[in-house]
C-alpha cells in the first residue's frame, strides 16, 4: 500500500509537469501564417508611369511636375491639402480647451522648440514647396510636393534651408517616370531625422530602418516580411492612419498592432489577458535605439559658447554631438529600456502662450492621459525626452526663439548667438509677449515607442516586470502587480509567526530530549 | 491495557492525505516564487505549474468532500471544547513527564480536540479562503471587459493579499503539523500509521476492528 501511495503521488506530480510542458506549445500559427502569406505577395503596380507621354515633357520646376500629376490625379490636391502633412496641424478636441487646431504652429517641443520664424529651414520636411511664414503656399496646389512621398528611385531630395524646394540638380523626368507607392525611404527622409539629426526625436525611427534587419524590426526586416511603413499606416485617399502624440490629442485614426494580430494573439491565455491592460509594444519592444543612439536630454542653457568667435561642436566616441554652439549640450543613449506609462489614447499639450504652472518642476509638454483605474488605458512604452529650454519668468511662458536665418542681424540664434535678440524676434513672430528676461526651465516630452519590434524570442520576460527588484513597471504604482507588490504587514506577520512556531518547536524538542535523557539516566 | 494493531486510516484517506500534502507543498513552493520570495522555475513556469496544481487540488478536494460525506467521516472534524485543556496540558506538561495521551485514539474518534478544531478551521476557513481567492485570482476580469460581471474587480490587491494570508496560515500549520506527528507513542508511529493505515492503539472493546470490507480490500492488494 505504501508503494501504491508513493507511486500515485509521483504520478500526480508527473501529470502536473507533463501538462505544464506539453501545454507550452507555440502560438497558434493561423493568424500569423495568414499575415505572412498576405504580405509575401509581390506588388505589381497597375500602371507604368514611364509610358505616359505627358511625363516625358521637360520639367523646369518641381511645380510643373505637380501640375502634370494633377492632370490625371485631379482630386488628389484636395485630399492632400486637407491633411496634416500639408497643414502641419490637425483639428483636435481637447478636454478643457474644446476644439483646437493643434500643430507645429502653436505647439512647443523641447527639441528645436518651434517652427515659427524658422520655416525656411524647417520646411525641408514639409510636403510642399516655397514655405514661408505666410499662408500663401497653403492655398496653391502647385506647391504640393508629390515626389517626396512617391519617388521610387530614391534620388529625389529636398535641399536644406530652401523652404522645401528640392535640390536643383535632380532629373525630374526620371523621377516622375518612376513614381509609385510610398516606401520606407520616402517616409524615412523626414521621420528618421526629426529634431535635426538621425534618431534625435523618436528613438525607434532612424536611418537604420531604411534597410533594417529583422533583429532591428521584425516587420520591416528585409530578411523577413520587408514591410513598408504603409503596411501598418494604412492610407485611404491620402488619409494616413497612425500618428504620434507629440502633436495629437484624440483617440482616433491610430495604427494598431491589433488590426492585424487581434487582441488575443497568444496561445497562452494568461498572456492574452495581459492585453486588457498592457499594450503589445510594452512586451514586444524591449528596447529602442538599437542601432544608433537617440537624444535623451537637451540643455539649451549652455548654447551660444564660441571659440575664437566661432561656433564649435563636440562629439562622443560614437560620433554623436554632445555639444553644439547653436543648440547646447546633449545626452545620447543606445539600446534604451523604455519608460512605461498608462495611456488611453488621449493627450493634452502645452501650447504657445500657456502659463508654466511651476517652473521649479518639470513641465510636461505633451501629457499622455491614463491610469490603472481608467478602463481604456493600457501600459505603453515611451521615450521621455527631457530638456532645459528658454522661459520668460515674468510672463511665465516658454520662449519660442528665432533660430534660423540666412544672414546675421535678423536676431536668429544660430547666426547671432544672442538669446535676447532671438527671444525678442521669435516671440514677436509668434505674437507672444516677451519681458526681456530669460531663464531656463526643465521640460519633458513623452514619445510613445511603436517601432523596432523585436522577434518574439526577445520579448520582455514575465520576471522583468513581476519582480521586486528593478521591475520595468517600478514607476507605475497605482495598481497591485503580482510578484512586485505585497502587503508588508501580512508578509512580516507571516514571517514572525513562522519564526515563533519554529522557536516553539525547538524549545519543545529540547525539553523533550532533555527529559528523555534524564529519564534514561534515572532508569539506569 | 494491551496494544493492538488497528486499521485506522483507510486507503482513500491516506491517498487523499499524501496527495494533498504533495500538492500543498508544490503550491506553496511555486506560490512563493510567484510572490517574489525566490526564483526557481522562473515566473512564467511557476504560474503555469501553480495553476495546474491548483486544478488538481480542487479536484482532490471534491473527491475528499464526497468521501467525507458518504462515509460520515466528516463527524470526526466537528470541533468540541471538551478536553481541549487536557490536550493542551499534555503538550505543555504531560509529554515531558511521559504521561499518557489524555484522549484515546480510536477508529471512531481518531482526532484529539486540538486536531479537531485545527482541521475544522483549515477546512472551513483556510482552504476555502485559499481556493476562493485563488479562483478569483485566475478568473478575475477587469470591469467593462468580457466575463461574468459578478467577478469584475477594481484591483487585484485584496485577492492577492487574502491568498497570501491563507498560504501563510497553511505554512505555519504544516510546520506545526510536521512537528506534532512526532508526538505519538513513538516519534514515528503517527507517520507509519498514515503510510500503512495501521497504528498500535490501546486495545479495549471500543476500538473494535476496521470495517471488514476495507480489511479484505486491503489484504487483497
Amino acid at each position: 500500500m505504501k508503494k501504491i501511495i508513493l507511486m500515485l503521488s509521483v504520478l500526480g506530480l508527473l501529470i502536473v509537469f507533463a501538462y505544464g510542458t506539453l501545454s507550452q506549445r507555440e502560438a497558434d500559427p493561423t493568424i500569423l501564417m495568414k499575415l505572412k502569406e498576405e504580405y509575401s505577395k509581390k506588388y505589381t503596380p497597375p500602371v507604368d508611369h514611364s509610358r505616359f507621354a505627358i511625363l516625358q515633357q521637360e520639367f523646369n520646376s518641381p511645380q510643373e511636375v505637380t501640375k502634370t500629376c494633377v492632370t490625371c490625379h485631379n482630386t488628389t490636391p484636395q485630399q492632400v491639402m486637407n491633411g496634416n502633412h500639408w497643414n502641419w496641424e490637425r483639428e483636435e478636441f481637447v478636454e478643457g480647451r474644446g476644439i483646437i487646431y493643434l500643430g507645429k504652429k502653436n505647439a512647443i517641443n523641447n527639441f528645436c522648440i518651434g517652427t515659427t520664424g524658422n520655416e525656411q529651414s524647417c520646411a525641408k520636411c514639409h510636403i510642399g514647396y516655397g514655405m514661408d511664414s505666410t499662408e500663401r503656399i497653403y492655398s496653391d496646389s502647385a506647391n504640393i510636393d508629390c515626389l517626396i512621398c512617391h519617388d521610387n528611385t530614391e534620388t529625389y531630395a529636398k535641399a536644406p534651408e530652401e523652404a522645401g524646394n528640392p535640390v536643383r540638380t535632380l532629373d525630374l523626368n526620371y523621377i516622375a517616370a518612376n513614381v509609385g507607392r510610398t516606401q520606407r525611404s520616402n517616409c524615412g527622409v523626414c521621420h528618421f531625422y526629426g529634431g535635426g539629426g538621425n534618431n534625435v526625436k523618436h528613438g525607434d525611427l532612424e536611418s537604420a530602418m531604411f534597410e533594417p534587419t529583422s533583429d532591428l524590426d521584425v516587420h520591416m526586416g528585409t530578411d523577413r516580411a520587408n514591410l513598408q511603413c504603409s503596411a501598418c499606416h494604412t492610407t485611404m485617399l491620402h488619409n494616413i492612419a497612425g500618428k504620434l502624440y507629440s502633436l495629437s490629442s484624440m483617440n482616433i485614426s491610430r495604427a494598431t498592432c491589433e488590426e492585424c494580430h487581434t487582441s488575443t494573439p497568444h496561445e497562452d491565455d494568461i498572456l492574452n489577458e495581459h492585453t486588457i491592460k498592457v499594450a503589445c509594444q510594452s512586451c514586444h519592444i524591449p528596447e529602442y535605439a538599437k542601432e544608433n543612439a537617440t537624444k535623451m536630454h537637451w540643455d539649451w542653457s549652455t548654447a551660444g559658447k564660441l571659440k575664437n568667435g566661432e561656433p564649435f561642436h563636440e562629439e562622443d566616441s560614437s560620433g554623436n554631438h554632445t555639444y553644439l554652439s547653436i543648440k547646447g549640450s546633449f545626452k545620447w543613449e543606445k539600446n534604451v529600456k523604455p519608460d512605461y506609462v498608462w495611456f488611453n489614447g488621449t493627450a493634452s499639450h502645452y501650447l504657445q502662450g500657456d502659463i508654466v504652472k511651476d517652473p521649479s518642476q518639470v513641465t510636461v509638454l505633451n501629457q499622455l492621459h491614463g491610469s490603472y483605474a481608467d478602463y481604456d488605458s493600457k501600459i505603453i512604452p515611451v521615450k521621455i525626452h527631457v530638456a532645459k529650454q528658454p522661459y520668460d519668468p515674468v510672463n511665465r511662458i516658454l520662449i519660442k526663439p528665432k533660430l534660423y536665418s540666412e544672414r546675421k542681424g535678423d536676431g536668429a540664434f544660430w547666426v547671432d548667438f544672442d538669446w535676447q535678440a532671438a527671444a525678442t524676434v521669435g516671440m514677436r513672430d509668434a505674437g507672444l509677449p516677451f519681458s526681456g528676461k530669460i531663464e531656463f526651465v526643465e521640460t519633458a516630452m513623452y514619445w510613445p515607442v511603436n517601432h523596432q519590434v523585436a522577434k518574439k524570442e526577445k520579448s520582455v520576460n514575465c520576471v522583468e516586470c513581476h519582480t521586486t527588484e528593478n521591475s520595468r513597471l517600478a514607476g507605475l504604482t497605482d495598481f497591485y502587480l503580482p510578484g512586485r507588490d505585497r502587503s508588508e504587514i501580512v508578509d512580516t506577520t507571516g514571517a514572525v509567526l513562522m519564526m515563533l512556531t519554529l522557536l516553539g518547536i525547538m524549545v519543545h524538542t529540547s525539553i523533550r530530549i532533555a527529559v528523555n535523557v534524564k529519564r534514561k539516566k534515572r532508569g539506569k | 491495557m494491551g496494544k493492538k494493531q488497528v486499521y485506522i486510516y483507510r486507503s482513500f484517506e491516506r491517498f487523499w492525505h499524501w496527495m494533498q500534502s504533495i500538492l500543498i507543498f508544490f503550491l506553496a513552493f511555486t506560490g512563493f516564487e510567484i510572490h517574489g520570495t525566490y526564483s526557481f522555475f522562473g515566473f512564467r513556469e511557476a504560474v503555469r505549474y501553480h495553476n495546474i496544481a491548483a486544478y488538481i487540488f480542487i479536484g482532490l478536494i471534491i473527491f475528499a468532500i464526497f468521501w467525507h460525506l458518504t462515509t460520515g467521516e466528516y463527524k470526526q472534524y466537528i470541533p468540541t471544547l471538551e478536553n481541549i485543556k487536557a490536550q493542551l496540558n499534555y503538550y505543555i506538561f504531560g509529554i515531558f513527564r511521559n504521561a499518557p495521551h489524555p484522549i484515546k485514539k480510536t477508529v471512531l474518534s481518531k482526532l484529539n480536540p486540538l486536531q479537531k478544531i485545527t482541521y475544522f478551521g483549515l477546512k472551513i476557513l483556510v482552504i476555502p479562503l485559499s481556493v476562493t481567492s485563488g479562483l478569483l485570482y485566475m478568473f478575475y476580469r477587469y470591469p467593462s471587459k468580457h466575463g461574468i460581471a459578478a467577478i469584475n474587480i477594481q484591483t487585484l490587491e485584496a485577492i492577492a493579499v487574502f491568498h497570501t494570508i491563507a498560504a501563510l496560515f497553511l505554512v505555519v500549520f504544516i510546520i506545526t503539523h510536521l512537528y506534532l506527528i512526532t508526538t505519538g507513542h513513538t516519534p514515528t508511529s503517527n507517520l507509519k500509521a498514515m503510510l500503512t493505515g495501521y497504528e498500535e492503539l490501546d486495545d479495549d472493546n471500543e476500538t473494535g476492528d476496521a470495517p471488514s470490507g476495507n480489511k479484505i480490500e486491503e489484504n487483497s492488494k
